[in-house]
């Protein structure tokens, strides 16, 4: 069932991120880097703190404009273009310091999700039959179908920010599955879990990839990336220094040393 | 839609009891006051759109209302237009100055946002003061018609009323349009986050534009029908003060729903009529009302309301 267009993609990414670099005045955070995430992997991004993940993902996320190297998804170039354009490419992601809309409720998060799916605008709003009462009845379906699927629909009509941390986490999941993205970033989605959270947010990873939906996580947690990951992109300093399978990034001499500390060593 | 029966009957019977008020109210005086409590309801209401959905704050509501209101004044008493059409114009321009405004602006936040809202205002009025050849300057601009249809002219307060009563229902039902479908989600998504907004696809330059434009729009259309009702007007209406008595309407009312915004405006602008048996010390009462109000109303009276009613819900569910 594989065409030749997919074997295509696969081998040359779904995602080609190439020499970006991202400075912050004097420091710069990335540093030439080069990442490759095949269509259809849960791909990992490690590194040490401050090794520049997260700063990388807001970088192809456009949260912040890159300094210099390209962002390739899909074949087609991300960097420079705004963030709301990126999402409507099909680039979903969630966020390490949770970002909901706190007041509203969990079902009205995930319908938020459905904005660039969904059409109805200003003029729409004010004629109430029709298209747009479909349009809104099959936003708010969609919306407690992936409330299901993340196992929260029982509290759809709660404000967000009422719930736990980890139901928090999985809120931004379904909003981020909402716009049926194609690549889906998340920033640390087991940080503050649980171990039978963070067994549930696997399965939930799994069943994603599993949706057609490729994934680029950051994560802290070994266990889960070692486990979880088709493929890891280690980063020191801004820089990648590996990138392999998990069993290979295990065994690698420069990721061993960047994580023991080699550069005490060598001095 | 039977989703809320009992809600659109209550809308039903409040619009019945609203279309007959004017034949219990004899008083021309009292009749005046409603009318204008409609008008800066409509205010109100626009400025909930802005700050209440989108969480932008402007204070140049008032200078809106005077862009409103001089467009139709210069049409009728210049050009000689009617009334209807310069209503129509009043609204289109202060749209245009709106997106002319909200673009730069809404590349502020905050503060910053504020003080270049406060600044628009001031210019406003200035130029309403001094641009004497169009504006008349500080004598104002009288002779304004009242609107007709037909042989009927809406020439006292309480045939006004209706003229108010219909606006004042379209004005409504588009604000709670918008926020009940996808406009109002993104504009509620930029207030509640605005990064987590652009990261999930929403363009908030645009939508935050749209809500500067709908406020400018709501407040036109209520300084156009002011016009139209007074029949004089005069650049000192239209001062930063009144865009700060506008922004705690919509405050004490609640500020992310319809009907907060015009349960504000009308409680406010009655308020002072209520304390007038104070003389000379009301407005000290009025500012105190005004602060327990926003202490112990947090969410403004129609939080006050939501509470009281879910209390309600539980009790009869026990």
């Amino acid at each position: 069932m594989i065409n030749a267009d997919e074997v295509a993609a696969a081998e040359s990414g779904l995602l080609e991120v190439r020499g970006l670099v991202k400075r912050f005045g004097g420091v710069t955070a990335v540093n030439a880097l080069n990442m490759t995430v095949r269509a259809g992997d849960i791909h990992a991004l490690i590194g040490p703190n401050g090794s520049g993940k997260t700063t990388t993902l807001n970088v192809v996320s456009a949260l912040y404009r890159a300094d210099g190297g390209s962002i390739r998804f899909d074949g087609g170039e991300l960097a420079g273009r705004p963030a709301h354009a990126i999402a409507r490419l099909g680039v979903a992601r969630t966020f390490q310091n949770i970002r909901l809309f706190g007041d509203l409720s969990v079902v009205e998060n995930v319908m938020i999700g459905r904005h660039v799916r969904t059409r109805v605008g200003f003029i729409g709003a004010l004629l109430p039959g029709g298209a747009t009462a479909r349009e809104e009845r099959e936003t708010r379906e969609k919306a407690f179908e992936l409330l299901r699927f993340v196992g929260l629909d029982h509290v759809a009509a709660a404000p967000a920010r009422s719930l736990p941390y980890g139901d928090q986490r999985r809120v931004e999941i379904a909003r981020a599955l909402a716009s049926e993205p194609r690549l889906l970033l998340l920033d640390e989605p087991a940080a503050g879990m649980n171990p039978a959270e963070t067994d549930t947010l696997v399965a939930l990873l799994r069943s994603i990839r599993e949706r057609g939906t490729t994934l680029l996580l950051i994560e802290h947690d070994m266990n889960l990336v070692m486990s979880v990951s088709d493929r890891i992109t280690v980063l020191n300093f801004g820089q990648h220094i590996a990138e392999g399978p998990p069993a290979e990034i295990a065994r690698n001499p420069d990721v061993i040393t960047a994580y023991l500390g080699g550069t005490l060593d060598a001095a | 839609m039977t989703r809320y029966p009992s809600r659109r009957i209550a809308i039903a019977l409040l619009i019945v009891v609203l279309a007959v008020l004017p034949a219990f109210v004899h008083s021309d005086y009292l009749l005046s006051l409603v009318d204008t409590a409609g008008i800066y309801a409509i205010v109100v209401m626009g400025l909930g759109i802005l700050l209440g959905f989108a969480g932008q704050l402007s204070l140049a509501q008032a200078a809106f209302l005077g862009i409103g209101a001089y467009t139709s004044g210069w049409l009728t008493t210049n050009l000689g237009w009617p009334a209807w059409p310069s209503m129509g114009v009043a609204m289109a321009l202060s749209a245009l100055v709106g997106f002319v405004v909200g673009y730069p602006c809404l590349r502020l936040s905050g503060h910053y946002l504020a003080l270049a809202t406060i600044g628009f205002g001031i210019i406003t009025q200035l130029v309403l003061i001094n641009w004497k050849s169009v504006t008349n300057g500080s004598d104002g601009m009288g002779n304004i018609p009242a609107p007709q249809i037909g042989s009927f002219v809406f020439d006292t307060y309480g045939r006004y009323y209706y003229v108010v009563l219909v606006a004042v229902i379209a004005c409504a039902y588009v604000g709670w349009r918008i926020k009940t479908t996808r406009v109002g989600r993104a504009l509620e998504a930029i207030r509640e986050n605005e990064i987590a907004a652009r990261a999930t696809g929403i363009d908030a330059t645009r939508y935050k534009i749209i809500a500067f434009v709908l406020a400018g729009t709501y407040a036109g259309l209520a300084g156009s029908l002011l016009a139209h009702m007074t029949k004089f007007i005069s650049p000192d209406s239209y001062s930063f003060d009144q865009s700060v008595v506008f922004l705690v309407m919509l405050i004490v009312g609640g500020s992310a729903s319809i009907s907060g915004a015009i349960l504000g405006a009308v409680l406010l602008w009655f308020l002072p009529e209520v304390l007038r048996p104070l003389k000379t010390s009301y407005i000290m009462v009025y500012g105190a009302a005004v602060i327990a109000m926003i202490i112990f109303m947090p969410r403004g009276l129609v939080g006050v309301f939501e509470t009281l009613r879910s209390r309600f819900a539980r009790r009869g569910a026990a």
